[in-house]
């Protein structure tokens, strides 16, 4: 099991640079090339939910993103500090029928979550008060590292 | 790769040209664009995101803000987008119900009767 730990400050500028991370690493332990696309956009969902929440509750503290390489599965988790609770996750689970009702300008983090849970081929999230967990994983090549 | 923005008027219609990552440090810029046209009196936009690389729940959130206030000016927002992997968030959210898509300028020109 190889596994990338990677802290960051909860500032928007950083949630690029985790998407550029998870993907390099994705490619590199074997996930499809077809599958990138989805990580991308998975990892950057999960890190901008969690930026969003952190400038909300506490700006100083960074987040925490692990990937691993994790027998034939490439895993993600996305940890924040920040209070959530259970109603967020439920929100994920909707689909939203009618977004000009149910969205404000800025992101809802439960939009943001709803389309983790569309993209990754798995996906769990635990919230909790003292902050969220989601973790989200790929099919990646069961000798780990593809070729470098 | 950053965002670039670009903007301009076809008869009734107000094209904003995307180019680039719309995320979270970037979404705010195109708001602001939005927010402007708006307030400037352009209530039929069309978006052209052919040229976008990245987008994510923050930038649809960006687009449903603008929508929502063209709406309340009886107007529209649209969009052209072609690129699989932009129009799968669409899917997914089920804004696809929400917004006009089209193909091409061209397409989305004629269906609005602006070339007419």
């Amino acid at each position: 099991m190889a596994t990338v730990e990677l802290t960051f400050s909860a500032l928007p500028a950083h949630v690029r640079t985790a998407r550029l991370v998870a993907t390099a690493i994705a490619r590199r332990t074997g996930v499809e090339e077809s599958l990138l696309d989805e990580v991308r956009l998975a990892v950057g969902e999960a890190c901008s939910r969690a930026v969003e929440a952190h400038r909300l509750h506490c700006p100083g503290e960074p987040i925490r993103i692990e990937l691993r390489d994790d027998l034939g599965r490439f895993e993600v988790t996305v940890t924040d500090s920040a209070p959530s609770d259970e109603l967020e996750q439920d929100r994920a689970l909707l689909r939203f029928d009618d977004p000009l009702v149910q969205l404000p300008d800025a992101l809802m983090s439960g939009f943001g979550i709803a389309v983790i849970v569309g993209l990754a081929d798995d996906v769990q999230v635990y919230p909790s008060q003292k902050g969220m967990r989601i973790r989200m994983s790929w099919p990646a090549a069961t000798n780990g590292l593809s070729p470098a | 790769m950053d965002l670039k923005l670009d903007h301009h008027s076809e008869d009734r219609l107000t094209i904003v040209e995307v180019e680039g990552e719309i995320d979270v440090y970037t979404a705010p810029r195109l708001r602001e664009l939005l927010i402007d046209l708006v307030n400037k009196g352009n209530f039929h936009l069309l978006v052209n995101m052919e040229k976008v690389d990245f987008l994510d729940s923050t930038g649809l959130g960006v687009l449903v803000g603008g929508l929502k206030r063209v709406r309340a000016h009886d107007g529209s927002l649209e969009l052209v987008c072609t690129q699989e992997r932009i129009l799968k968030i669409f899917r997914i959210t089920g804004l696809t119900k929400v917004f006009g898509i089209y193909a091409s300028v061209e397409e989305a020109k004629e269906a609005h009767g602006s070339d007419k």
